[in-house]
Formats: C-alpha cells, structure tokens, sequence
C-alpha cells in the first residue's frame, strides 16, 4: 500500500519541549486521527510535515516528495483547516477567491461557488465575521476547490457546536470516499475520530505512544475495576495508570494479558478518550514514584 | 438494505453491521446475487471507518454470505450455494431447537409440539 504520508524519525526541540523520534504513515485512501493531550507536539509535528517549523533531524514525505525541497508542490496538492482562520478576515468570499485563485493550478472556481453554497456560506460578508464552523467550512471549500488529495486538519473540532463537528464529519466521510485521498485529522475531542478514523497515532509528551489501525489500538487495552486486594501481583506489574480509591481500583489494562485477571475483576472496552486518561495517570504516577525516591 | 449503528452498543461496529446484513439476507430482505454497497459506499454512508466496513464484508465472505468478485464489489450468495444452504438448516435448527425447549418447559408433550409446528408448516 503506498503512503500518502511518511514521517521517519522526525526530532525538533523547543525550549522546554522536544520532539524525539517520530514516526508513523498514512496509508493512500484512509483518514488519520491524530490525538494526544495539548501540548504532546501535535501542532509541531503538522507544522513540521507543512515545512512551516524547521525540523533538526528526520525525514517527511508527501506524496513520495520530500517535505523541504519539494514543498511548493506538495502544498499544490494539499489543503489545510486550522483551528483559527489563516485567510485574510477582512475580505469575503469572493475577494478571497480571488487572492488564493493564482496560486493554484487546479482552481476550480465552479466547485468553489459549489462548496459555498453547500455550505451556506455569506459571500457578501468578510471572513473574519463568520463563526467557527463556518471559517471551518470556508477552509474545507478552499481545500476542495484546488482538488486537494491530502486534507490535514489541526483542531478543527475545539470550540465548534456539535452539529458543526457533525458536519464536518459528514464532509471527510463524503472526501475520502474518493480512495486516492488521504486525512489527518489532529484533536483532542476524540469522540470525532473514534467512528470514522481508520488509523490512529498517539502522541504523548512528544513520543509516538501507539500508532496503527483504530481497531489494534481499541483492541490491545481493557479498563479493569474491582477491588485491588483481588488484584495479583502478576497483574498489579501490567497495569497503566492504576488509581486506588476508597471503594475499589480502576487501571488500563493490556488485553492480552486478560488471563491474569481473577473472574471478580470487571474487565470493559477502552475508548480513545480513556486510553489517554490512562496514559497520563500513568506518566504522572511515574514521574511522582521517580521524584519520591530522590 | 437498511443498517443502523448504535453507538453505545457493547457489540463493535463491524459486527452490528455483520448481524444485520446477515438477518436480511436470511430473511430474504436482500435479494440473492444483490450487489451490496461499495465498502467506502457503506463507510461514508454511516460516516465509519473503511477498514470497519472492509472487516465486516471481509466476514461476511468468509461466512459464505455474500461474494467478493474482483473489480465489481461483493454481491449476495445465491440461495442454491452450499455454505449458505448449510447456514440457513443452521438457522432452521436452532430455531427448532428452542422452540422444543420452550415448548417442553411449558409442559407440552411430543405430539403437542408437532401439531404445533403442523400449523406453521400450514401458514
């Protein structure tokens, strides 16, 4: 299967916060959830792949084109939706066609005027007095309308409306039906990836903590419950993110592991949204034992 | 073909959509040899994951439901084909099974329970 997307080893450090060996692909024809807590490096990392922040060591390529010498041609065949607008606020849409229009060699000004119908959008109004969904929209119809085949979306669910969020799904499920295109698709709401994301990468405090199918990922981890005294030490060692409270214990679970568990043990799927919480207790857990010993 | 997916199911996706295209080949719902919908078809239909869909199609060929053909899509098993002749006398006997169960915990007797059925085979 080729990718559409590769990172190999990409590291970049900032004062105070560091990228250290990323690596993960996207398969041509899939859509990516990229998720993580704030901060874990995800607006790098898109940064990075879209030449906007100098990596210091790895390699990205899009399209099989490398991400630094061939970046005017990938960004060609590339569209964006960033959780702010980056298009100019005090024009509307028409003067905004207008300015994106030469910069592009498919513009494609009829599925333009399409997609702004569509999507309801103003076009006498300046971008900059739309709502949240509609700049997202307005993106969204930037992206199609210069026949984008790899959409890369950083947060583009924080502060929409659930049926804006609904919308948008709508728009990536209809996109990708085409199997020549390919999403990656960063949040934190993960309940948006968690149906239509075919694979996803986790990023936590820098690191590649899992990436792979969806379904690997929802597979490979139980939440477990009971009462921690029923707990054996076989199991205790395999748990992440194990938290005691007065009335029992809650912990991440590896699934393979299931036969180590008494019957008393409460096992349930894990969501995408738990198996982050469960990372983190675990960290904190580790940094907190580590600072105990010192 | 008609497929609702619950979210808070504890059955996954990929078998939700498995059961019931399962329950309406077998009732006739749909058509032998009916072509189903496309895997990215079905995924952008219910806005899920492709590799949800493929799994469940992929099972479902594998189960002997339908018919992957390449280059064209997968297609319903016709009725005369022997894995979905031998699923169907599954369903048929499992069927039968708990309706004698049920009927002899109710207390019914052996001929009871075939004038019973009698009167289904009548219908």
């Amino acid at each position: 299967m080729e990718n559409i997307l590769e990172i190999k080893g990409l590291c970049k450090k900032y004062d105070g916060f560091a990228l250290r060996d990323v690596s993960f692909s996207l398969p041509r024809g899939y859509i990516m959830g990229f998720v993580g807590q704030n901060g874990s490096g995800k607006t790098t990392t898109i940064r990075s792949i879209l030449n906007m922040a100098q990596k210091d060591s790895g390699k990205i390529t899009v399209f099989g084109l490398d991400s630094v010498t061939d970046t005017i041609t990938i960004k060609e065949r590339l569209g964006v939706v960033f959780d702010s607008l980056y298009l100019a606020e005090h024009l509307n849409v028409k003067q905004i066609e207008r300015q994106l229009k030469p910069f592009y060699k498919d513009w494609d000004s009829a599925e333009f005027a399409r997609r702004i119908k569509e999507f309801d959008l103003p076009d006498n109004r300046p971008a900059g007095d739309f709502s949240k969904g509609m700049k997202m929209k307005l993106m969204i119809a930037v992206a199609l309308s210069h026949k984008a085949e790899l959409i890369i979306l950083d947060e583009p669910t924080s502060g929409l409306d659930p049926v804006a969020r609904d919308e948008l799904l709508d728009i990536l499920a209809e996109y990708i039906e085409d199997e020549n295109r390919g999403v990656l698709f960063s949040t934190h709401i993960t309940a948006d990836v968690e149906r239509i994301a075919d694979y996803v990468t986790i990023l936590h405090a820098g690191k590649v903590w899992f990436t792979g199918t969806k379904d690997a990922l929802t597979e490979r981890y139980v939440i477990i419950k009971g009462d921690a005294a029923e707990l054996p030490q076989s199991a205790r060692e395999k748990c992440i993110g194990f938290h005691n409270y007065r009335n029992g214990f809650e912990a991440m679970f590896p699934a393979e592991d299931a036969a180590l568990l008494p019957d008393v043990i409460d096992t349930e799927k894990a969501s995408i949204d738990e198996i982050l919480v469960y990372i983190a207790k675990e960290d904190k857990h580790e940094r907190d034992t580590a600072s105990d010993t010192v | 073909m008609k497929i609702v997916i619950k979210n808070k199911s504890e059955l996954p996706i990929y078998e939700q959509i498995e059961q019931q295209i399962k329950a309406q080949i077998l009732d006739g719902t749909i058509a032998e040899n009916a072509q189903l919908p496309s895997i990215r078809q079905l995924a952008r239909d219910l806005k899920i994951s492709i590799i949800t869909t493929t799994r469940a199609y992929n099972d479902l060929a594998d189960e002997g439901f339908v018919i992957s053909v390449a280059g064209k899509g997968y297609f319903v098993s016709p009725r005369g084909d022997e894995l979905m002749r031998e699923r169907m006398l599954f369903e048929m006997e499992d069927g039968l099974q708990k309706a004698v169960t049920n009927g002899r915990n109710a207390g019914l007797t052996n001929d009871e329970i075939r004038a019973a059925l009698e009167q289904f085979l009548e219908e």
